[in-house]
C-alpha cells in the first residue's frame, strides 16, 4: 500500500475544489458543454446512454479496505448500488448525478482515492501487475516505479493535451500480467549487468480500430532515467501526431508512421538535451516513494499446513483453491483471486455489499490490501495458507467464490450497448449466455484455460484482439453481427487473434463458441495442450472448417 | 479579448497585423512567423517593438537566431484541446532560455491558466472577460506540483526532499 502523504491529499483536495467550480459554472450555463466536456473527461465523467458515467482510479490496482469501503458507500450513496471493474484497473459508476460528483470525489479524497486523468487525451491510470510485490520471482516492486509514474503524469502541465489518451503499463514478471504489449508505453523492469534497476521500453501498442503489438524502443533505460525518457516520448507525440483524424492520433500510428527506427531517432535525440536535468530521479526520491509503501509483517508459517490438508478432501473446496489460489513469494501464504465472473451475471460487477464484506475479509485475512487486475477480477494478495478454508467459505456465501478463473466463463467484456454510447453491439448478454453454455465446472475444467474477450465495438475496451478467443460486436445493416478471431493473447507472447470467418448473428454466437472449443477439444495434442498453443500450432484453417461447415 | 499581462488585465500595446497589412511607420508590432522570417532585418530595424505569432505546427527553433531582440512570441492555442503550443512554451522557456513575454493566443480559457503558467506562459489574451477577472484566483488554485518545469514552482519530490532533510537536522 502507498500511503498518501500532506502533499499527495493538498493536490487531490484541490484538485476536488476545481472540479467543484467547474461543474458549477457548467450548471449556470457559464461554461457550454463544448468547453465543459474535456473538463468533465479529465476527472473520468463521461456522458453515456442513460446517465453519466464516473471512472474512477485505482492506481497500479491496490486498493487498502478502508478504500473499497469507500468505494462502496460512494455506489450506495450516489449511484444504484455496484461498481463495475474495468480492464485498466478502474472502477465505474454507471448511474451518478451531474450535481452530486463533486461531493463523491470528495468523498473519495478523504481515502486517498482520484479521479484524475481516468478519460480524455491525457496520461490514464498507471497499470501494473496485480500480483505486483507478492509474485514469486519478481525482480523488485513495480509499484514504487507506477507511483513516480503517477504523480509525475499527474497534471502535468505540457501532456494533458495530447493528440489522444495515453496508457503507461509496467511489470517487473517473466509472466506479463499487465498486458505491456498493447499500451502506448509498456515498460518491463529489468536489472543490468551491475544489477541496477532499469526498464526495457515498448512503444506504440495499443487495441481499438488499428491494433499493434508494442515494439521495443530501448533495450535498457536506467531508472534514474525513466522520467526523462518517457518526457521526451510524450514531447515527441505531443507534437508531431496527428491531430486531424481522432482514429489516426494514437502514438501507434504515429510510430507505424514514421517506423520504430526514425520514431526512436527522435526521441533520443529529445531525450539526450533533457536526461541530465531536474527529471533525473536520484536514490534518495526512489526510497523516499518507497518508504511510503506499507508493506506486511509475515508470520513464518507452514507451507502446507493442516487446515490445508484436511479441507483437501472436499471437492468444492479444492476445485476453487485449483484455480482461484496461487503460489507466493512467502511460501506459508497464497494469492487467492477472486472471481467476478459468477455464471449469468455480467463480467466485473460487484455489489456495495460485495465490496464491504471483502474489505472486511481483507482485513481479517490480507493485512487489508486488495488488488484489481485488468481481467475484472479482484485478488487479495496475502492469505495464509492456513486461512485459505475459512476464507472460501466466506467468500462463497458472498457471491464471491466461482471456481472459473482462468477459465472460459472468467470473461473480459466492456459494457456494450447496455451502456454505451459508442457501443454498436451488446456485450454482456453475450457474455452471460456464454457463462450458461460452460456452466459445467467440470467441462470448464476439461477446456481448460481459455480466456474469451469480448468488444461491442471497434473501440476495443473489451480487449477482443487479444483474447485466446475475441468476440467483435459490429452494426451491419441495423443487425448486431459478431465477428469471432482466435489465436489472440496479451502476455508476453502477446498476438493479435485472427479471424475466423464471416460475421455471425447475436444468437448464433454461443453456437459458434462451442463449436470453436468441441474443434479444439478433438484437436488438441494432449489435455495440456492450451487452446492458444493449439491454435498457434494449426493455425486458423481447422477451427474454421468445422465451425463452417454446418452453416 | 482582454490581455492578461504581470497577473492582471492590461492594455495590449501591440497591434496585429496579417501577412499583408502595410506596415505602420511606428509603434509595437504582432506579426506572423512567415512575414517576420521573410523581412526579419528590415522588421527588426524599424521603430517600435517587434513581436511574432508562432504557428503550433512550426518548429520553434527557427526563431532561435532573433530571440534576443524580439519582444512577443505568441503561441497558438486553435481549440482548447490541442496541446502543442505548452511543447513549444517549454522549449522557448527551458531550452532555448527566451525571457521575454510569451502570450497564450486562440482559444485561451479559465482552466487552463495553470498549465499555461507552469510551461511558461506569462501573458493571455482571454476569449472571456470572466474568465480574465478571474486569473489571479485562479492561478492560485493549486499549491502542489508534481514536475519539474522552468517556472520555478518547488516540484512535490523536491519538497519532500527538504523536509526529510530538515527533519534530519534535529535527530
Amino acid at each position: 500500500m502507498y500511503a498518501y502523504d500532506e502533499i499527495d491529499r493538498t493536490l487531490v483536495n484541490e484538485r476536488v475544489s476545481e472540479f467543484r467550480d467547474q461543474v458549477k459554472r457548467r450548471l449556470s450555463g457559464e461554461l457550454t458543454e463544448d468547453e465543459f466536456k474535456m473538463l468533465r473527461l479529465q476527472n473520468g465523467v463521461y456522458l453515456q446512454l442513460h446517465a453519466y458515467m464516473f471512472r474512477v482510479a485505482i492506481p497500479y490496482g491496490t486498493l487498502a479496505s478502508n478504500q473499497l469501503r469507500q468505494l462502496a458507500h460512494v455506489a450506495r450513496k450516489y449511484d444504484r448500488g455496484y461498481g463495475h471493474f474495468t480492464t485498466r484497473q478502474n472502477i465505474q459508476f454507471n448511474w451518478i448525478k451531474l450535481s452530486d460528483l463533486p461531493d463523491a470525489l470528495a468523498d473519495l479524497a478523504e481515502v486517498g482515492i482520484h479521479a484524475m486523468q481516468t478519460s480524455g487525451n491525457n496520461m490514464r491510470n498507471v497499470t501494473s501487475d496485480q500480483w505486483a510485490g507478492v509474485a514469486p520471482g519478481e525482480i523488485e516492486d513495480p509499484r514504487i516505479w507506477s507511483e513516480l509514474i503517477r504523480q509525475h503524469t499527474t497534471l502535468h502541465p505540457e501532456f494533458s493535451f495530447l493528440p489522444r489518451k495515453f496508457k503507461i503499463a509496467i511489470t517487473a514478471s517473466d509472466h506479463d500480467r499487465a498486458a505491456i504489449k498493447v499500451h502506448d508505453i509498456g515498460l518491463r523492469l529489468i536489472k543490468n549487468e551491475k544489477g541496477e534497476t532499469g526498464f526495457e521500453v515498448l512503444v506504440g501498442g495499443g487495441l481499438g480500430r488499428t491494433p499493434f503489438i508494442g515494439k521495443t524502443i530501448k533495450h535498457f533505460v536506467h531508472g534514474r532515467d525513466l522520467l526523462s525518457y518517457i518526457e521526451a516520448i510524450l514531447r515527441v507525440y505531443n507534437q508531431y501526431g496527428r491531430r486531424d483524424n481522432i482514429y489516426k492520433a494514437r502514438i501507434k500510428i504515429l510510430v507505424h508512421e514514421l517506423g520504430i527506427e526514425k520514431f526512436s531517432r527522435e526521441v533520443e535525440e529529445e531525450w539526450q538535451q533533457i536526461r541530465h536535468s531536474s527529471l533525473q530521479i536520484d536514490d534518495e526520491v526512489i526510497e523516499d516513494i518507497r518508504s511510503r509503501f506499507i508493506y506486511p509483517s509475515y508470520e513464518k508459517l507452514p507451507h502446507m499446513p493442516d487446515e490445508l490438508r484436511q479441507a483437501a478432501a472436499d471437492p468444492d473446496f479444492e476445485a476453487w483453491r485449483k484455480n482461484s489460489v496461487a503460489a507466493h513469494k512467502n511460501p506459508g501464504y497464497a494469492i487467492v483471486t477472486i472471481s467476478l465472473k459468477p455464471i449469468g451475471a455480467p463480467p466485473g460487477d460487484a455489489t456495495a455489499e460485495q465490496m464491504d464484506a471483502l474489505a472486511d475479509l481483507a482485513d481479517k485475512y490480507s493485512f487489508g490490501e486488495i488488488r484489481v487486475g485488468h481481467e475484472q477480477n479482484l485478488a487479495l494478495p496475502h492469505v495464509a495458507k492456513r486461512d485459505l478454508p475459512a476464507l472460501w467459505k466466506a467468500l462463497d456465501k458472498l457471491g464471491l467464490a466461482t471456481p472459473n478463473v482462468n477459465l472460459i466463463t472468467d470473461i473480459i467484456a466492456c459494457p456494450g450497448l447496455d451502456y454505451c454510447s459508442l457501443a454498436n453491439a451488446r456485450s454482456i448478454p453475450i457474455a452471460q449466455e456464454l457463462t450458461r453454455r460452460f456452466a459445467n465446472h467440470e467441462l470448464a475444467n476439461l477446456i481448460g484455460r481459455l480466456h474469451i474477450n469480448i468488444s461491442g465495438c471497434i473501440n476495443a475496451c473489451g480487449h477482443h484482439h487479444v483474447g485466446h478467443i475475441g468476440i467483435l460486436g459490429v452494426e451491419k445493416n441495423g443487425e448486431e453481427v459478431y465477428q469471432i478471431t482466435i489465436g489472440g493473447r496479451a502476455d508476453e507472447s502477446a498476438a493479435l487473434g485472427n479471424l475466423i470467418g464471416p460475421g455471425v448473428k447475436f444468437h448464433e454466437v454461443a453456437d459458434v463458441i462451442e463449436d470453436i472449443v468441441e474443434a479444439y477439444l478433438a484437436l488438441r495434442e494432449r489435455p495440456d495442450e492450451l487452446f492458444v498453443d493449439t491454435v498457434k500450432r494449426l493455425g486458423v484453417e481447422p477451427f474454421k472448417e468445422r465451425v463452417y461447415a454446418t452453416r | 479579448m482582454p490581455l492578461v499581462n504581470g497577473g492582471k488585465i492590461a492594455d495590449d500595446s501591440f497591434v496585429k497585423l496579417a501577412v499583408d497589412t502595410p506596415l505602420p511607420e511606428g509603434g509595437d508590432i504582432l506579426v506572423p512567423a512567415e512575414r517576420f522570417l521573410g523581412d526579419a532585418d528590415a522588421l527588426l530595424g524599424r521603430g517600435g517593438k517587434i513581436g511574432v505569432i508562432w504557428p503550433n505546427n512550426r518548429d520553434i527553433a527557427e526563431l532561435v537566431p532573433y530571440l534576443g531582440r524580439i519582444a512577443v512570441v505568441a503561441l497558438v492555442f486553435p481549440s482548447f484541446r490541442d496541446g502543442r503550443a505548452y511543447s513549444q512554451a517549454r522549449l522557448l522557456r527551458e531550452r532555448y532560455n527566451y525571457r521575454g513575454e510569451l502570450r497564450a493566443t486562440g482559444q485561451v480559457l479559465r482552466d487552463q491558466f495553470v498549465f499555461m503558467l507552469r510551461a511558461g506562459f506569462d501573458s493571455f489574451e482571454v476569449k472571456k472577460q470572466a474568465d480574465a477577472e478571474a486569473f489571479m484566483a485562479t492561478a492560485k488554485r493549486y499549491s502542489v506540483f508534481y514536475q519539474p518545469t522552468g517556472d520555478g514552482r518547488i516540484t512535490a519530490l523536491h519538497r519532500r526532499m527538504q523536509l526529510r532533510h530538515s527533519e534530519g537536522i534535529g535527530t
